[in-house]
């Protein structure tokens, strides 16, 4: 199963990389990192996406537990929550049809075009990933210059929070 | 407040937390480190002559001791040779504090003279580590490194120290903090009461229980508490190669240890059991030999300090976790207070069957098939003659499992050992720090001509500190422990086992000003290490020549159930 874990972590210098490590120390998978400061200067958070079976994601709460610089450590996964991930896509938009077509779907899944030259357009979409994924599916028509994707953030729903 | 230099702060903050010896050696980045320790004497320092030998040495003494061993060493190849002990306290849980000097901050990144990534080389073999990046902050770092590397799940920590941080001119007030608080870090310091409840009801209503010690009951300094429960309900208990000792070794109760190597009765002992209460025991591959077919009518109680260590491999059924001693003195007032106890027929068929186990294996080898000296003879001498009161710090190989099958350990933290790492090279060097804190004690370094050879440089070290320990090896002129898989797996194929052009160890220890000593024949065994043992102010080489085709025995069956074993080169269980 996939599971979202979000990590307060020390903003220290080689704290990113200790999380980094462990994964690929204990053989964890990692599908999507993503990492920036909080309002507290002092620390950062983190969000791992992973994929793996209760057993494994157990081990991989409980050693991010272990490693010093790490101050709180949640599986979102197991409760209300929200995901959203941002992407932005450039693709080969060289002709009426194909802008036509281009524009029609992002509108449909509520993407906005950012950037356009005579031959391309940045699509920009946010949302959970696999919308992402079906957007990508949905322009199969299209031909796709680029994808860059922030991989996932992940927030509680309703009032739990993840702070100090 | 006094001033001092980052250097002298070091040594102050070392002399601070109460260290006697650290272990060394000098290089380019630590000159101004070695300057400060030259001109003062609370701290001494042991120079070393391999790294390697410095992390072993401090390893030994936190094994013996429970307290922090420290090393020190210079960037670059001195930090690099250290790794392979950091690696070994790390894998069996020691309390270690490694300092490393790095090349000057300006120079970090560029590829300096001796510089390496230090913070990540060690990264993944330490509990932590830390870089010196203001040289006002070294009390606390330090004070944190011991904090960290002593509690909780103890294990080394690394703290690299740039040179200009320990520039002689560059002064500071200097306090040293009684208390460090890290948010990010709180180990445990009790178990949970109802779980602990409910563990002592489900052991209470065993009809086959075991007790399961490991390291943690060691380090953990819990020795006495676990006496006490099995004392209490006689409990037949067995013990990780970690573990010896924690129950005396003539202790009826003892089993002796389990797993790859176990004695048949406390391996067939875990299959049967019905209730395993597990101690500070990782349950690793060498104890549970094929986790899908491990004790399958057990249910399983977890006490270990580490929550990541529960369920990790072996699924418990009540987890607890908690520091060995905290939980067996809870355990304990709830067996004294509880009216209800192990039912005492079951107790008493449980026990008769394990009579009938040990009975029928039981420790034994055979001595008629061969004219030397069989490997386990000497050990058993070596019982004899110190009366399981020594300290055994040995090396990696047969030697080592025969010294932990026949030593009957009288006391917990005197077998010394690298358990989970393996680490060839281990046992001189820790014996060497054993012996220099605790110089009255009888301590043995039993090795094999192989292991020896990994860190024999330091007979001459034993010479610099007159440090008088015994080496017993145990030379079956072959890498004895890979040859016996080469036999049993590889149609004995010995590739690269055998140690052809071995040196005359007796010469060696006597190039060194030690004593060295030949025995071939078992006649000779007995007074000839009585000679050595009674020479108290001497190193000596005992090279003891034993029979290269011996095997250790019982030998699980890999991946099988705990029961399954050879139980000798014909016959299995
Ligand atoms: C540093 C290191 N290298 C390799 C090994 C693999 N190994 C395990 S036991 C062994 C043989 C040890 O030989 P010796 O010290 O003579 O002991 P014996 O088994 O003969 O008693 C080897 C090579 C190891 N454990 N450590
Ligand atoms: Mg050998």
């Amino acid at each position: 199963m996939r599971h979202i874990i979000s990590v307060l972590l020390e903003n220290e210098p080689g704290a990113l990389s200790r999380v980094v490590g462990l994964f690929s120390q204990r053989n964890f998978n990692i599908e999507s990192l993503t990492v920036a400061p909080t309002d507290d200067e002092t620390l950062s958070r983190l969000t791992v996406t992973t994929i793996g079976d209760d057993r494994v994601v157990e081990q991989i709460t409980k050693q991010l537990n272990k490693l010093i610089d790490v101050v709180k450590v949640v599986d979102l996964t197991e409760g209300e929550h929200i995901e959203r991930e941002l992407m932005m896509i450039k693709l080969k938009a060289n002709n009426g049809t194909v802008r036509a077509e281009i524009k029609r779907t992002a509108d449909i899944f509520r993407g906005q075009i950012i950037d356009a030259t005579q031959n391309t357009f940045t699509v920009q979409m946010v949302g959970s990933s696999s919308k992402l994924d079906a957007f990508i599916e949905a322009l199969s028509g299209a031909s796709i210059l680029e994808v860059v994707r922030s991989g996932v953030s992940g927030i509680a729903r309703g009032e739990k929070v993840l702070s100090l | 407040m006094e001033l001092l230099s980052g250097a002298e702060m070091v040594v102050r903050a070392l002399k601070d937390e109460g260290v006697e010896y650290i272990y060394g050696y000098p290089g380019g980045s630590v000159l101004h480190l070695y300057d400060a320790l030259f001109q003062q004497e609370d701290v001494q320092h042991v120079l070393v002559r391999h790294e390697q030998a410095a992390t072993h040495m401090a390893d030994a003494y936190a094994r013996a001791t429970g307290k922090a061993g420290v090393a020190l060493v210079t960037s670059g190849p001195g930090a690099t040779n250290a790794i392979t002990g950091i690696a070994t306290a790390y894998t069996d849980s020691i309390p270690m504090v490694v300092i490393t000097g790095q090349v000057m901050s300006h120079l970090i990144g560029e590829d300096a003279f001796q510089e390496t990534d230090m913070l990540g080389i060690s990264r993944p073999v330490v509990k932590h580590n830390f870089s010196v990046q203001r040289a006002e902050d070294i009390p606390t770092i330090i004070r944190k490194a011991f904090h960290i590397a002593q509690t909780g799940r103890p294990g080394p920590v690394v703290v690299d120290i740039p040179k200009d941080m320990t520039t002689p001119t560059d002064r500071f007030p200097y306090e040293y903090p009684k208390n460090v608080k890290m948010r990010s870090y709180n180990p445990i310091n009790r178990g949970h009461a109802g779980q602990i409840k409910k563990a002592m009801d489900l052991f209470l209503s065993a009809k086959r229980p075991v007790i399961l010690a490991g390291g943690g009951v060691v380090i953990g300094q819990a020795s006495e508490e676990l006496r006490e429960l099995i004392n209490l309900t006689n409990v037949p208990t067995t013990n990780t190669l970690m573990a010896l000792g924690a129950l005396a070794g003539r202790d009826r109760h003892n089993l002796g240890m389990l797993g790859m190597h176990g004695s048949y009765e406390a391996n067939m002992a875990m299959h049967h059991a019905d209730v395993i209460l597990n101690i500070g025991a990782r349950f690793d591959d060498r104890v549970t030999n094929g986790t899908d077919k491990f004790c399958p009518t057990a249910k399983i109680i977890h006490v270990d300090i580490d929550p990541a260590s529960i369920s990790k491999t072996i699924r418990a059924d009540i987890p607890i976790v908690g520091p060995a001693k905290i939980v067996l003195d809870e355990m304990l007032s709830i067996v004294k207070a509880s009216t209800k106890q192990l039912d005492a027929e079951s107790l008493k068929s449980w026990w008769e069957q394990i009579e009938e186990w040990r009975g029928r294996h039981g420790g034994r080898y055979r001595t008629d098939d061969s004219e030397l000296m069989k490997p386990q003879q000497v050990i058993e001498m070596l019982d004899t003659i110190t009366n399981g009161d020594a300290y055994v710090c040995s090396d990696v190989g047969q030697h080592q499992m025969y010294a932990a099958q026949y030593y009957k350990f009288n006391h917990p933290n005197r077998w010394i050992n690298s358990g989970g790492l393996g680490t060839m090279g281990f046992g001189l060097p820790a014996a060497m720090g054993v012996k220099m804190n605790f110089p009255d004690a009888d301590v043995a370094c039993v090795t094999g001509e192989g292991s020896i050879q990994m860190n024999i440089q330091e007979l001459s070290t034993c010479s610099q500190y007159d440090i008088p320990v015994k080496i017993i090896c145990l030379n079956n002129q072959s890498l004895g422990m890979v040859r016996q898989w080469q036999d049993m797996n590889y149609e004995s194929r010995h590739s690269q086992s055998y140690m052809k052009s071995l040196p005359d160890f007796v010469k060696l220890a006597e190039s060194y000003g030690h004593v060295g000593m030949k025995v071939d024949k078992y006649a000779d065994l007995e007074g000839a290490m009585r000679e050595a043992f009674a020479m108290k102010d001497r190193l000596v080489f005992m090279d003891i020549a034993v029979d290269p085709f011996e095997h250790v025995y019982p030998m699980q069956v890999p991946r099988g159930s705990m029961r399954d074993m050879w139980l000798s080169k014909t016959e299995r269980t």
